[in-house]
């Protein structure tokens, strides 16, 4: 199924709110703009999601607890999942990249700059620790297939960067 | 044409199944931790994206058929990746050269599919090229370092990018499926690509201080069913809970 445009009621949102990234938690589902679109349609709440990345895991998770949700509120949902247009990072909104820096992982960059830095010909990426863009690519790929591994070369922690997609 | 397009959904789906079952094999065994978290990275990217393809495989097809059927239930003869995938991790050179050989077809093959006038598979080929970018990188950044690294590493990965070139002329022998889905506007035509691609290789061999093969005699079969020995083998992992417990869920 192809969906052109996001397309969320606003009745329904107080309860996406309450469903997180379950690798993240601080971002919730809509900050990090998986939900394309949700509506309610004869008593029953019709949501469709996009994957972050093909694999990615949670996926399954986030259908069951959308679900689970709903149901708390007293509503059936039913969750479908859709390819097209593919999730990028640029759907995040301002506020879940707020929230990844807070919980550690540096949100990302724009393609272009990304791709610099991954081939570490420039360094960009700041530290969520220290704020200091003294940080160096340890691995293109991290602890998730969505995050690729640095390290801050003033304050010496680890930490992972979300890779632009 | 429904049986047709089945067909030439398993031509892409089964490579990525059998490369990512093969990666999934490195879990625990990668030369460090980084790049062990790196090549289960790539075969998860490459097992979701057969998720993907079995999930309209399965929608086509009816009769209550999953993704698990496609996956799990079927005999060595009905799967149709080509031998490269295949082939065994031996030495970390090995892992990488089979890597490098298929992804670079991997990317011009997505890059392709995007404009697929079957909209499912032009969905997937848009998620899936942002992934294998990053693999492309990935094996491209290995074979530059192993070529233009120790005595030792350029050896290796020259002894290895030798060995499995046997194998990616079969990436671009097209089946008869494969024609009638290219007449359709549905399928990719792996021939407009076969220069890009021998060019592709070239320079990231080139630039790693590696010699290019120019060994002219060919390994084909996989995509008429007929596997090299080592096929059983991963087949025999694969399936055996789905054989053991049919039906069984996580």
């Amino acid at each position: 199924m192809i969906l052109k445009k996001q397309l969320i009621e606003k009745e329904l949102i107080s309860v996406l709110k309450t469903v997180s990234d379950p690798e993240i938690p601080v971002l919730t589902i809509l900050d990090m703009g998986v939900v394309r679109e949700a509506r309610e349609v004869n008593g029953i709440v019709k949501v469709n999601i996009t994957p972050t990345y093909s694999g990615c895991p949670a996926m399954d998770v986030i259908e069951d607890d959308i679900i689970k949700a709903f149901d708390d509120v007293g509503k059936k949902a039913t969750v479908e999942l859709i390819l097209s247009p593919a999730w990028t990072t640029d759907w995040i909104t301002l506020e879940g990249r707020k929230a990844l820096e807070d919980y550690g992982v540096a949100p990302p960059l724009n393609p272009t700059a990304d791709k610099e830095v991954l081939l570490e010909e420039k360094r960009m990426v700041t530290c969520p620790n220290c704020k200091s863009t003294k940080t160096v690519v340890v691995s293109q790929f991290g602890s998730t297939a969505c995050k690729a591994l640095f390290k801050c070369e003033d304050c010496k922690e680890p930490f992972d960067y979300f890779k632009c997609l | 044409m429904r049986d047709n397009l089945i067909k030439y959904i398993l031509g892409i789906a089964d490579n990525s199944l059998i490369l990512g079952q093969r990666l999934g094999e490195l879990c625990g065994h990668g030369p460090n931790l980084e790049t062990d978290i790196a090549l289960t990275n790539i075969s998860l990217d490459l097992l979701g994206q057969t998720r993907n393809y079995y999930q309209y495989i399965a929608r086509l097809s009816g009769n209550n058929k999953t993704e698990d059927d496609i996956a799990f239930m079927r005999s060595e003869r009905e799967y149709i990746n080509v031998l490269l995938v295949e082939q065994p991790n031996d030495h970390f050179g090995y892992v990488i050269a089979r890597q490098f050989y298929y992804d670079v077809f991997h990317y011009l093959l997505m890059q392709n599919l995007q404009n697929s006038s079957d909209e499912t598979l032009a969905a997937i080929a848009k998620k899936g090229i942002k992934e294998v970018s990053y693999h492309l990188r990935f094996s491209s950044d290995w074979i530059k370092r192993l070529g233009d690294g120790t005595k030792e590493s350029h050896q290796k990965i020259q002894e290895a990018i030798d060995d499995r070139w046997v194998y990616t002329n079969e990436l671009f022998m097209k089946t008869e499926a494969d024609e009638l889905l290219i007449n359709e506007g549905v399928g990719v035509n792996v021939l407009d690509f076969k220069e890009a691609y021998y060019q592709k290789v070239s320079q990231v061999l080139e630039e790693a201080t590696l010699t290019v093969p120019d060994e002219k005699y060919y390994q084909k079969g996989g995509k008429e069913g007929i596997h090299s020995e080592h096929m059983g083998y991963i087949l025999a992992e694969l399936q055996y809970m789905q054989k053991s417990y049919p039906n069984l869920k996580w």
